[in-house]
């Protein structure tokens, strides 16, 4: 089967795309990418093979679940992830956020508190307050982040971010902050945060999406709101699930006639079997294709012609574990022309 | 159900509803093996119940999953088979409807307000159904507004709350409020009395249940110490400011002013509780009620399986009516075929040969023919991958439910009310 992940047949499934979108990015230049995109199209699945491609390369990284759902130990083959980084793979460390942890560090990293004993409480209340007031929790989390590019512990910094839906409030957190708060602690930090965030050389979000019609939809309109409402680069859309294109040029002509009546009796005399159903699948592979092709293109038209596309194949055999992760990242490797 | 609404349906119900048999019956389980038994009798086989049937039975059906796996075009179909078939006034409420889906029902506009899809609708479908199908969209920020009105204790309060900074920000996040809308909507709907039968779509939560629970959190966050203390008159908390860890800490990272806006905000908030915390019990008993099922919606890959396998044992645990689980977008069963396997691996490897075959080429160039026969096979031993997988996975979820409904990979977008007929024909019976 044609590979799919090459620009031609990037190319082939958008009608015209612009120069730009192929050319090699510095994605992994930069040292804080958030992936996002709708419920399940594969936000973990990028964000793990991201990372493990930058530190296949070198690169000191670090990739950070934002839900508790577990799936980025599942990419790495690891048990549960913490707040605290483990390496899960040479340079690569990972660690699961979370508000309870991030306030704690944060309380004593810049309060200077030794609260660490009468936390529980503490937290508790603070949970409270963060879920009722606007943007707390979110600059927790964000803050955590962007405080380790800030000390440079890293080289990149990955987040499997959260969901569409919650992503901008995360991102817009630091200016909603910095309007609703006046004074306080929080209100400092919220600056270096913003400058950090603001910086397309330094921080990004990569967008998944699928070629199916609601992610297509929701990748749109998300691009929208990162650039309306937030001061975070888009810095890359990247389509999962791509299934291969069976036929090239003059092909699908050969393949029609080949489904004569005569010939499949043929065929099928040939091979010792019935060969109907098999003819039957194909032609459906290439149905779904194109349905697929007519989203994407739909897709790269609503977005920016200087955005880059990367492709990354549908995995038919189980896409999950280790295994699928490098070949993820492998996938990506090549789309980013490294 | 009440005769309320439009007539006509009852000659297609089994009477279970009224019925003494459905009184004595505490939970859907009971309800359940009654009717197996009686459906035993009549169709010879204990898996004799339809979504036809479930439908018939049923004031409100909530169609739950997770994201992307069909819920709201399923709750969209069987809307309309029931207005087709059973009668009655039937009512889907979708949360986030494809433009296409929504312009089949006629949904042209966000907003609250409940429309009639037009039988020409039908007509142009070839169908006279015998009831009629209403559509509505939830509007989060509209049905928060209209909570506000309804709740508020006077008209300052009210204009105080819905001009106050800080509500669009939080109305829009705390306790989950979508999901609670979503609830709540369906509570007000159905207390109209309006509808023989309500289908329901649910938001996609990032956890399947957090709509379940909603109406609760709704309850505890108003009645937590922690919002009483938080809305307290400034003055008694100023002693506390100073004494309580706590505080210092928020103090110093929030600052006062920040707290204190929160504060005002949560009690104004607060002097609405009583009515949210009598209407989240009243849409918990609702959603508990033998009159609503919960139908789970799931495709056959590996995470929405998952997550609908967990949803089934959810509802099982807070004791919630499982109706039905419906697999959709399931790949053709031929693909399943092991005796096709050797079949797709000979192309692949006999490519070449099979294409030198004047029958098999039939003039076409043989280079391009073996190509073609090699993709075609490789194709599908692709395929046969996923829909094995797959059929495992529909092992394990076809030995909860009574009713399992098998929806195909539909290669056509729903655009119509045909299409949405067509796809509920393959679930219906
Ligand atoms: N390229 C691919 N080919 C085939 N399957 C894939 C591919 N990418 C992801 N998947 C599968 O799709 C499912 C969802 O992927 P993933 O968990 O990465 O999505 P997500 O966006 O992180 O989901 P969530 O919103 O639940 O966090 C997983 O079962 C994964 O194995
Ligand atoms: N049986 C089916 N075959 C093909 N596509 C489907 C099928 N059911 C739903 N879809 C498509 O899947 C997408 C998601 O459906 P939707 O009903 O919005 O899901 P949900 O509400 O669960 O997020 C839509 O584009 C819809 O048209
Ligand atoms: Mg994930
Ligand atoms: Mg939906």
């Amino acid at each position: 089967m044609r590979p799919t992940t090459t620009g031609a047949s990037a190319s082939a499934l958008s009608a015209d795309p612009p120069l730009a979108a192929r050319v090699p990015l510095d994605l992994l230049d930069r040292r804080l990418l958030f992936v996002t995109g709708k419920g399940g199209v594969g936000k973990t699945t990028v964000a793990s093979g991201l990372a493990l491609l930058a530190a296949r390369q070198g690169r000191r990284t670090l990739v950070c679940q934002s839900d508790a759902k577990g799936d980025l130990a599942d990419a790495y083959e690891v048990s549960g992830l913490e707040f605290a980084p483990r390496e899960v793979q040479p340079h690569l460390f990972a660690m699961a956020m979370d508000t309870e942890s991030s306030l704690r560090e944060y309380l004593r990293l810049q309060l200077k508190l030794p609260l660490v004993a009468k936390v529980g409480p503490l937290a508790r209340a603070f949970d409270f307050i963060a879920n009722a007031a606007p943007g707390v929790k979110e600059v927790l989390t964000v803050g955590k982040y962007v405080w380790e590019v800030r000390e440079r512990h890293y080289d990149l910094v990955v987040v499997d971010a959260v969901a569409s839906g919650h992503i901008v409030g995360q991102l817009a957190a630091p200016q909603a902050i910095n309007q609703l708060v006046q004074v306080g602690v929080v209100r400092n930090q919220t600056s270096w945060m913003l400058d950090i965030l603001s910086d397309p050389a330094q921080t990004g979000v990569v967008v998944v999406a699928s070629p199916e019609e609601m992610p297509v939809n929701e990748s749109l309109e998300l691009a929208a709101r990162i650039r309306d409402e937030t001061t975070v680069d888009l810095a890359a859309v990247v389509v999962n699930r791509v299934l291969p294109e069976l036929f090239g040029r003059g092909e699908e002509e050969v393949f029609v006639r080949l489904r004569r009546p005569e010939r499949v009796v043929a065929l099928s005399g040939a091979v010792g079997g019935d060969v109907g159903p098999v003819l039957d699948a194909a032609e459906l592979a290439v149905t779904l294709r194109r349905t697929g092709a007519g989203h994407l293109a739909t897709l790269r038209a609503g977005l920016p012609p200087a955005l880059a596309m990367l492709y990354l194949p549908y995995l038919f055999s189980r896409a999950v574990g280790l295994r699928a992760t490098h070949r993820i990242a492998e996938a990506l490797a090549e789309e980013l022309g490294r | 159900m009440s005769p309320r609404g439009g007539g006509g349906r009852d000659s297609t119900r089994d009477g279970t509803r009224g019925g003494p048999e459905a009184r004595e019956a505490r939970d859907g389980h009971d309800v359940h093996d009654a009717r197996k038994v009686r459906a035993a009798g009549t169709n010879g086989g204990d898996r004799a119940r339809t979504l036809e049937r479930l439908l018939a039975t049923k004031e409100i059906v909530v169609s739950c999953g997770s994201g992307g796996v069909g819920k709201t075009t399923m709750a969209a179909a069987l809307a309309a088979m029931a207005a087709t078939h059973l009668g009655g006034k039937v009512l889907v409420l979708t949360v986030d409807p494809a433009r296409r889906l929504a312009n089949a029902l006629g949904l042209e506009r966000f907003g609250n307000t409940e429309v009639v899809v037009p039988p020409e609708a039908f007509a142009a479908g070839g169908v006279e159904p015998r009831g009629a199908l209403w559509a509505a969209m939830l509007d989060t920020k509209q049905s928060w507004d209209d909570l506000v009105r309804r709740h508020a204790p006077d008209a300052r309060t009210r204009d105080a709350i819905l001009s106050n900074a800080l509500y669009e920000n939080i109305s829009g996040r705390f306790v989950q409020s979508h999901d609670y809308i979503a609830m709540e909507r369906l509570f007000e709907i159905h207390s109209s009395g309006t509808y023989d039968l309500i289908v329901v779509d649910t938001p996609p939560t990032r956890n399947a249940i957090d709509f379940l629970e909603a109406p609760e959190r709704m309850g505890e966050f108003f009645s937590s110490r922690l919002l009483r203390w938080l809305t307290a008159p400034a003055k008694s908390r100023v002693l506390t400011v100073t004494s309580k860890p706590f505080y210092r800490v928020a103090d110093s990272i929030l600052g006062s002013q920040f707290l204190g806006d929160i504060a005002e905000f949560f009690s104004l908030f607060q002097t609405m509780a009583p009515g949210f915390v009598e209407r989240s019990g009243a849409v918990k008993r609702l959603l508990t009620d033998r009159r609503t099922t919960f139908l789970v919606v799931s495709t056959l890959e590996a995470a929405p399986a998952r997550e609908a396998e967990f949803f089934v044992r959810e509802l099982d645990a807070r004791g919630l009516h499982l109706g039905a689980v419906i697999l959709n977008k399931v790949l053709p069963t031929y693909l399943r075929r092991t005796n096709l396997t050797p079949v797709a691996r000979a192309l692949c490897r006999d490519a070449a040969a099979l294409a030198a075959d004047p029958s098999v080429h039939g003039g076409d160039e043989p280079d391009q023919v073996a190509r073609v026969l090699q993709e075609v096979g490789e194709s599908f031993l692709n395929y046969q991958v996923v829909a094995k997988r797959e059929s495992e996975q529909r092992d394990e979820l076809a030995q909860i439910p009574d009713v399992v409904a098998t929806a195909p990979y539909l290669e056509a977008d729903v655009h119509d009310l045909a299409g949405l007929l067509r796809l509920g024909e393959q679930v219906w019976r």
